[in-house]
């Protein structure tokens, strides 16, 4: 059950307690019981809106992935140096990878200056930072499963019921 | 010369499908919504569309063997044991044809005589009747009821059967009832079939689309395999309607015959759509199953929506229909669908167009999106809950 909340909910965070509990079959109590819990244990972090900045003329999103080689702790591993770069306000994912860097950050500034600044003054200089190679991203075509494209109109015929 | 004198009788007194006028109105209307399309509103999964796209650029555009690409033929009969349990020899029992709707038409040319009779459960899909005609056979209708939950039942078969019967077209999952049969119910069918010698044509192009119990075929029934020809295709299930692919799986004397008629009407069925379906078969079952849960929500809300404006609906467990009773109101199919259209812009289908036991019911696709359902819904509770309130 709890999965079934879950996969509907990242589906569309915006379908509501009744929209689930007849999809699913089962109360509205319970769903909002459950919801409650996998917010509780933090399995539900948070309900966002997926935004195409570049559509929206009035206002700019820059945003970069960087690629960071840093010195592990002894005792800490990566957590410690993680931590020091995701609480920047800056940083919107940061994710520990296997190969040849060591985390992928991904930054979004106002513009492709303040995003350079903030590697070059913030990032950069930390303690354990050995080297960072700054990407930024040209255009958005798909993220999180869903694809920044004008939605295509409904074609289908009635050629047979 | 007037021309209209030398169309044969049989094309011109058949009439044209109870549904289009609706649906011609409905498109002119800017903000009309329509549940009356029967095709899924998913694209076809992009590895399938990749494998075409990729036996283009090889240039593997010729013809295929006349029964259908050997691979694929292979790949049917390995996903009909995985998913139904059945075995089929790819060589002999398999025919792939041009849809699923080519499968009827051939099956029915290459069993009937003239004047022999095929009993066609209703409502049904719109073809049966007309291609029976075509195939010079006489359609023989039995009406399902609500109250049986519109299956089959072994008396209904009894009752409709004459020394002119030959075939049965069992049509489960039903469109437009959504109704399914389940293992008791074929086999209490299965006895009557047998004793009366009756061929089945199973319509199973909707095998993959049960909600919260899986398909059984009537080949699966004790007796039955050796009478039966399963009709599917990729359509439903894989959202593959323009690939206009389908297969024919059965008794090797059937498909032997009925492939040699496909070989002189249609060659084989297209070699493009034919290396997507591979893929398809391979690789698609997991798409599948996605479709499959995101068409059982819409379902439940369908449904739900309905016995909240207080018409009775029964469970459909196949297919991507519901067929709420309008008897309530007191109109006709026709009135209904009318009023209902020209009132709050919403399209559905009248259940009468499935044949006449379909009265009093309307067909509603959920093949739409859960924000299109739920927009008709609210527009289909305000107009039935005005002509109740009108009627007390």
């Amino acid at each position: 059950m709890r999965n079934k909340i879950l996969e509907l909910l990242e589906e569309n965070s915006q379908y509501t307690f009744e929209d689930i509990s007849i999809m699913i079959g089962i109360p509205i109590e319970e769903v909002a019981s459950i919801v409650q819990q996998l917010e509780d244990e933090q399995i539900i972090c948070g309900y966002k809106t997926l935004i195409n900045w570049d559509e929206v003329e009035d206002k700019e999103v820059v945003t970069a992935l960087i690629e960071v080689k840093v010195t592990p702790q002894r005792g800490e591993g990566f957590d410690k140096i993680a931590k020091r770069i995701y609480m920047f306000k800056e940083v919107t994912s940061v994710y520990l990878m296997s190969g040849g860097f060591d985390l992928t950050v991904v930054v979004e500034g106002k513009s492709m200056k303040e995003v350079a600044l903030f590697v070059g003054q913030k990032l950069a200089p930390l303690d354990n930072v050995l080297s960072t190679g700054t990407h930024f991203v040209l255009k958005k075509y798909k993220e999180h499963k869903v694809i920044f494209e004008k939605q295509k109109k409904d074609e289908r015929m009635i050629i047979s019921p | 010369m007037n021309i209209q004198d030398k169309i044969s009788l049989k094309v011109k007194n058949m009439p044209p499908s109870g549904i289009r006028k609706f649906f011609d109105v409905a498109s002119e209307m800017g903000d009309a919504i329509s549940l009356g399309v029967g095709e899924p509103d998913f694209d076809t999964p992009w590895h399938v569309r990749e494998e075409a796209i990729y036996s283009l650029e090889q240039g593997k555009t010729v013809y295929s063997a006349n029964a259908g690409l050997l691979t694929l033929r292979e790949e049917i009969c390995k996903y009909m044991k995985r998913r139904f349990d059945l075995t089929y020899n790819p060589k002999t029992e398999t025919l792939v044809t041009v849809g699923g709707s080519e499968g009827i038409d051939v099956s029915l040319r290459t069993l009937l005589e003239a004047g022999e009779e095929v009993l066609i459960p209703e409502p049904s899909f719109v073809a049966y009747m007309p291609c029976t005609i075509f195939a010079g056979g006489v359609p023989v209708p039995i009406a399902t009821k609500a109250e049986n939950q519109f299956k089959l039942t072994a008396d209904e078969i009894e009752n409709a059967i004459t020394d002119k019967s030959k075939l049965l077209i069992l049509p489960y999952p039903n469109n437009p009832t959504g109704a399914i049969m389940e293992r008791e119910e074929l086999e209490k069918i299965a006895k009557v079939i047998i004793k009366n010698d009756l061929i089945v044509l199973s319509d199973e192009i909707y095998a993959e689309l049960t909600y919260g119990i899986n398909h059984v075929s009537i080949a699966n029934i004790e007796g039955m395999y050796e009478r039966t020809i399963i009709l599917s295709g990729f359509s439903k299930a894989y959202a593959m309607t323009g690939w206009r692919l389908g297969y024919a799986l059965g008794p090797p004397a059937v498909i032997q015959a009925m492939t040699k008629m496909h070989q002189y009407v249609l060659m084989c069925a297209p070699t493009t759509s034919q290396y997507g379906a591979i893929s398809a078969m391979k690789n698609g079952d997991s798409d599948v199953r996605e479709m499959r849960k995101a068409y059982d929500g819409r379902r439940k809300l369908m449904l739900d929506g309905f016995k909240k404006m207080g018409l009775s609906c029964f469970e459909p467990k196949g297919a991507f229909y519901v067929f709420p009773s309008i008897k309530e109101t007191g109109m006709t199919s026709e009135e209904f669908c009318e009023a209902l259209l020209k009132e709050e812009k919403v399209a559905v289908v009248p259940g009468n167009a499935f044949g006449s036991s379909g009265e009093g019911y309307i067909r509603c696709s959920y093949a739409y999106s859960i924000a299109e359902l739920k927009e008709a819904l609210v527009r289909i509770e305000r107009f039935v809950s005005k002509i109740l309130a009108s009627k007390s």
